[in-house]
């Protein structure tokens, strides 16, 4: 049994809490909110141990592992006070505000030899890793160009007043949504190195920018659009989509579906040409907890594997989450 | 509780396989007439149970039904909340903010009930006010069973708070006289969880359907739960999202021995009319033409 504890009990961290409160292998002991109001309901209502100084957690709890969910500004520190204490870590996304920060503590991470990982549940989407899975089989044969988008009904009108709406706390639509967008990219296209004819465009918030629109060079050359914006409520909620064009066909994946459509046909994956579609229905393992989504589930499922077996490598690594921030960066960079 | 009912999943753009075509389903769906006409044929079909969440734009199709005498026999069964109302509110709002704008008169007024209970942080009444807010919009409607949405259930389960499951249980008994009911993607878990808590025989609604979609643990384990008879079942998710042809997703549900209802969703005449003749015809043999669940 891993012995877990939980920083930060806003909307990820609560969701965070349930996944780990019903997973068989893991004895989560202890939450830390600074937060009156939720901490005075889970000292009423839970049966962990509760705490508003998470140093005072990590102290007095004997942890192994530790979620880190607290406002993205806070991230840095937490981490690396966890590590130093010997934690595996499990911290939200996006992961820091400093880019340096990230290359630091991801060698820190590597050196004392803990498990790490960042929460970007795209990479544990069964449709997403079918687009891994034939793109790696080189089913659209040369690449010339992508599109990642991500649309969603969050700040729809002139106010808001938490962290997410302030300038740096890691608020704002780049950090919030387009680091899901940026790590997709990054997980199955190429490392995303340069940005041009970035936009980072205010709708209704007064602080921080409800858009982002920018163009992105990878590692291996690829170029494509970022298009992401947070105040679209033709969305329900949040989606993210990712278009691939190559020379023998296009792939077009979302939370819910792979569009293929093939030049010509693919005998050895037996995908005829011309359209298939395949459903998250067919692609999507069975968790043993479900909260809201079968990724939420194996993210959290996945790092504690790791735990228990160091041969596993982790798919969403402090090291490639440093990349996305990074990138969030260099995208403020050429707004400016 | 019949046989059949009635989802709202089309109406409001969910659709678990596609978003493109849910998407095109909230285009369908822009006006109020298009769901009374699609509810009107599921009337006609003979399914007089409508399960809705507890939208905005339901407040609207219940100002359509009531005092109507044509929907007369028709049953709500509200399942609330409708949970992205207020996941996009505390990402706005923060908790505070969003206990400000879904909590009833004023909560830093200790003269107001909301502001009393918040006062004391008395998270169960505060808990029963919300969904008093959530049951504002059914007055005057039928509503035999209300249900809480799977994301609150589930949530509430794996966080371990089953006091306020049992809250919930409790005020529904009380104040509205109408069994509740518990949505879920655990139902094993679920069972166990609320027996223990003294809670025996409860409704619930599961996702259960022959490729074993969206049920926690695996399909085995639900086939054996079911077949203990635990509770008032109702199957959801039964074509899971569209992956299972009609005819062979209901023989599947209806075989299940320990399957009360089954709960569906369409937006077309033909499709309405196959689901229910389907069912129909599959549950003549093990339930008999009109069996139905009775509670009192």
């Amino acid at each position: 049994m891993v012995r877990t504890g939980i920083i930060g009990l806003g909307k990820m961290g609560i969701s965070h809490c349930a996944i780990l409160g019903a997973h068989p292998d893991v004895n989560l002991v202890a939450v830390c909110d600074s937060s009156a109001l939720v901490i005075d309901a889970f000292k009423k209502h839970s049966r962990f141990q509760c705490f508003t100084d998470y140093r005072k957690m990590i102290a007095e709890m004997n942890l192994d592992a530790i979620v880190i969910a607290s406002p993205t500004k806070f991230h840095t520190e937490m981490v690396n006070y966890a590590l130093d204490h010997s934690l595996h870590v499990f911290c939200e996304k996006p992961f820091v505000l400093n880019p340096e920060d990230a290359e630091i503590l991801a060698e820190k991470a590597e050196m004392k030899n803990l498990v790490n990982q960042v929460g970007y549940h795209n990479r544990f989407l069964g449709t997403f890793n079918e687009v891994k899975v034939l793109l790696q089989m080189n089913i659209l044969g040369e690449l010339y160009h992508f599109s990642g988008e991500s649309y969603g009904p969050v700040v729809l009108r002139e106010k808001g007043s938490t962290w997410r709406s302030q300038k740096g706390q890691g608020g704002g639509c780049l950090y919030d949504y387009a680091s899901h967008t940026i790590d997709l990219i990054h997980f199955l296209l190429g490392k995303p190195m340069e940005v041009s004819g970035t936009q980072l465009k205010r709708i209704f918030s007064n602080d921080v920018e409800d858009a982002v629109y920018s163009s992105i060079t990878l590692n291996n050359g690829l170029r494509g659009q970022l298009s992401v914006n947070w105040s679209d409520e033709t969305h329900r909620k949040m989606n993210t989509q990712i278009t691939i064009l190559g020379k023998k066909g296009k792939i077009i994946a979302d939370a819910t579906e792979v569009k293929i459509f093939l030049k010509e046909a693919n005998e050895l994956l037996v995908l005829p040409k011309g359209w298939t579609v395949k459903y998250l229905t067919e692609l999507t393992p069975n968790v043993d907890f479900y909260l809201r989504g079968e990724e939420y589930s194996s993210q959290i499922d996945h790092f504690i594997k790791c735990i228990n077996n160091s041969e596993t490598i982790n798919k969403s690594s402090f090291r490639s989450a440093s990349c996305t921030d990074q990138l969030i960066s260099k995208l403020i960079s050429d707004n400016k | 509780m019949e046989r059949v009912l009635f989802g709202d999943n089309q109406f409001f753009g969910v659709n678990h396989s596609s978003d493109e075509k849910a998407r095109a389903q909230t285009i369908r769906f822009q006006e109020d007439d298009a769901i009374m006409a699609v509810l009107d044929v599921a009337i006609d079909e003979g399914i007089n149970t409508f399960m809705c969440t507890t939208h905005d734009r339901i407040g609207e199709i219940c100002n359509r039904i009531r005092g109507n005498e044509k929907y007369k026999d028709f049953k709500l069964y509200p399942c609330m909340p409708y949970a992205h109302k207020y996941a996009n509110a505390i990402t706005e709002l923060g908790y505070l903010g969003t206990i400000k704008q879904f909590v009833p008169g004023n909560i830093f007024s200790t003269f107001a009930k909301g502001g009393l209970a918040f006062m004391k942080k008395d998270f169960t009444e505060l808990a029963k006010l919300m969904i008093d807010a959530e049951m504002k919009m059914f007055k005057g409607i039928n509503t035999p069973v209300i249900w809480v949405q799977n994301v609150i259930t589930d949530l509430l389960l794996g966080l371990g708070m089953t006091d306020f499951l049992v809250v919930f249980y409790n005020h529904i008994k009380e104040k509205y006289r109408a069994e509740p009911g518990f949505i879920t993607m655990n139902l094993p878990l679920l069972l166990d969880t609320l027996e223990k808590a003294g809670i025996e025989n409860p409704t619930v609604c599961a996702s259960i359907n022959k490729i074993g979609f969206r049920m926690s643990g695996g399909i085995k384990k639900y086939e054996e739960v079911i077949g203990q008879k635990r509770c008032k079942l109702v199957a959801m998710q039964v074509l899971a999202a569209g992956a299972i042809p009609p005819k062979e997703a209901f023989e599947y549900v209806c075989s299940l021995n320990g399957v009360d209802s089954i709960l569906f969703g369409a937006s077309s005449r033909a499709n309405i009319h196959q689901s229910k003749s389907i069912i129909d015809s599959c549950s003549v043999l093990k339930h008999g033409p009109t069996s139905k669940v009775n509670y009192y």
